[in-house]
């Protein structure tokens, strides 16, 4: 006979199979795995179910023009887009693309900071996903003089 | 249990700048280490935040986001002596939280 | 694996988009300029201050005590001001001190910590980084305040005798002294222009913008770490924890910043 904690964590299984697929809209706990090992803008923002990325003057990505040590570089996200509901922060030459994704709603501003790692010189971009699942990007090089991923 | 967060909440305007300092190795795991053994990824996950207990901010981060983390935000609609807790899970379950009052 | 740029190429990309881009061209030293300003905001030292902050009234070590009787210079528990004014004599100790070994003194004295061990334990480690969050924390509070040492007592003015031969003395497998890269106006030993440390630099530079929150290392850095690869840097053997010499070197370059406002706890690359 199939017990309940069998059901609930064969369930929980599936669940956790499709959300790290991207096929489920990630759960306000979960972790979005597949995002975060994506090598490419498109990939990750595929794993939020978003379409094909458009650069947009409604998006933008602000940081230093050099940053002198990768180790910690400021960089900030923000939208002007009214249906905007994710900013995503990535940076193109790094091993995962997908350094933070924040959700949009009415109660904070759109517009993040944060610090980055970044291992070398590299496009930083800015991201915002759409209710309707638009995908809209800022991308700004920054230099790094020496990269900031250890060893 | 991991160093206090420094959160710092200002009024701007009818919003609030939240600035907030985490204690956090924010290791990536690709690094090795002098022996050649990989130092395993241990990073903050997950951030959120609440005004006055209503939840206000949810994030996702990777191992990019740099050692001892900075995070600014702007709460809408807030003012002074409203609070802010801060509260951050990492890949290994840690957790911590914080909490500070508008200035 | 790391991916670097020489300086060089930095330089001269730099300066090809610069001139790609009209009108402003920013030269390398005003891009590190915005870099450090932007970080300025957020500095993880802040974490090392409110740590240290506890360890000052916290009760540790075999006697079980706080530090919060120790002598930083202006009195018992006084510690404001106390960091514009180290390295300086301390009579209970019969030596010139510079605010770490002040602090493992303290520590030895007031809650039975061994300054040897504590001196033998390699930074960012055990009660050596427990050294760092204090000197962090006490240098915070003088925040704003300029340099003032003092130079009564004849030791406090053979240390600066001393540390000024030091920083001229020339050694190791690359001849060089700290004047090497600290004295030489107009020259640049690598990227970064570096203080001159032979007067005063100016406030927030060289030795009033220590301890420092190091971004490359991830790690909190008071003098003793930072003379200590400064001396790595010049290819001379390592100085131990406290020894004579970093303070020597404290006193000549506290006293030539007389004046000069400290802003440490600071950011650094």
């Amino acid at each position: 006979m199939t017990t309940r904690r069998d059901l609930l964590a064969g369930a929980a299984k599936v669940a956790a199979l499709l959300a790290a697929a991207g096929a489920l809209p990630a759960a306000r706990a979960a972790w979005n795995n597949t995002a975060f090992e994506a090598k490419s803008l498109a990939d990750a923002a595929k794993a939020f179910g978003g379409g094909a990325p458009v650069e947009s003057k409604e998006v933008t990505v602000t940081g230093p023009d050099i940053a002198e040590n990768g180790a910690v570089v400021p960089v900030g996200c923000a939208t002007t887009l009214a249906g905007a509901k994710r900013l995503l922060l990535l940076v193109e030459k790094n091993p995962n693309v997908l350094a933070a994704a924040f959700d949009v709603n009415d109660l904070v501003e759109p517009s993040f900071n944060t610090r980055v790692k970044m291992g070398q010189s590299s496009n930083v971009y800015a991201v915002a996903i759409t209710a309707d699942n638009k995908v809209l990007y800022a991308v700004k090089e920054i230099k790094v003089t020496l990269g900031g991923c250890g060893g | 249990m991991a160093d206090p967060m420094r959160i710092r909440a200002q009024v701007a305007g009818s919003n609030a700048t939240v600035r907030v300092l985490m204690a956090h190795e924010m290791e990536t795991g690709q690094r090795r280490d002098s022996a050649g053994k990989v130092i395993p990824a241990w990073f903050i996950q997950e951030v959120s935040a609440t005004h006055n207990g209503k939840p206000v901010l949810a994030a996702q981060w990777g191992p990019a986001i740099a050692k001892n983390p900075f995070l600014q935000f702007t709460v809408k609609g807030a003012k002074a002596g409203d609070k802010i807790a801060v509260t951050w899970k990492d890949n290994k379950g840690d957790t911590r939280t914080d909490e500070a009052t508008v200035a | 694996m790391k991916h670097a740029i020489t300086a060089a190429a930095a330089l001269a990309l730099l300066a090809g988009a610069a001139a790609a881009q009209q009108p402003a061209a920013k030269t390398g030293a005003d891009a590190i300029a915005e870099y450090r300003k932007l970080l300025e905001d957020g500095n993880p030292a802040d974490l090392f201050e409110a740590r240290g902050a506890r360890l000052w009234t916290d009760k540790r070590g075999p006697k079980n005590a706080s530090l919060e009787a120790c002598d930083l210079g202006k009195g018992p528990g006084v510690v404001k001001g106390a960091f514009v004014e180290l390295p300086r004599w301390f009579d209970d100790a019969g030596k010139v001190q510079d605010l770490e070994t002040r602090l493992v003194w303290c520590m030895e004295r007031y809650q039975g910590f061994s300054a040897a061990e504590i001196a033998k334990t390699p930074f960012d480690r055990g009660e050596m980084a427990n050294v760092t969050a204090l000197a962090t924390f006490v240098a915070n509070a003088s925040r704003g305040l300029r340099f003032n040492l003092p130079q009564r007592h004849p030791q406090e003015r053979q240390m600066y005798e001393v540390g000024k031969r030091a920083f001229f003395f020339r050694g190791g497998t690359h001849d060089f002294a700290c004047a090497s890269c600290h004295g030489v106006e107009g020259q640049r030993i690598r990227m970064q222009d570096l203080p001159i440390l032979t007067k005063n630099p100016g406030d927030g530079v060289g030795f009033a913008a220590w301890p420092a929150y190091r971004v490359s290392a991830g790690q909190m850095w008071g003098m003793q770490l930072r003379l200590n690869d400064c001396f790595r840097q010049q290819r001379f053997p390592y100085p131990g924890f406290g020894s004579d010499v970093t303070v020597a070197l404290g006193v000549y370059m506290g006293v030539n910043a007389k004046g000069a406002e400290s802003i440490a706890p600071s950011i650094k690359r």
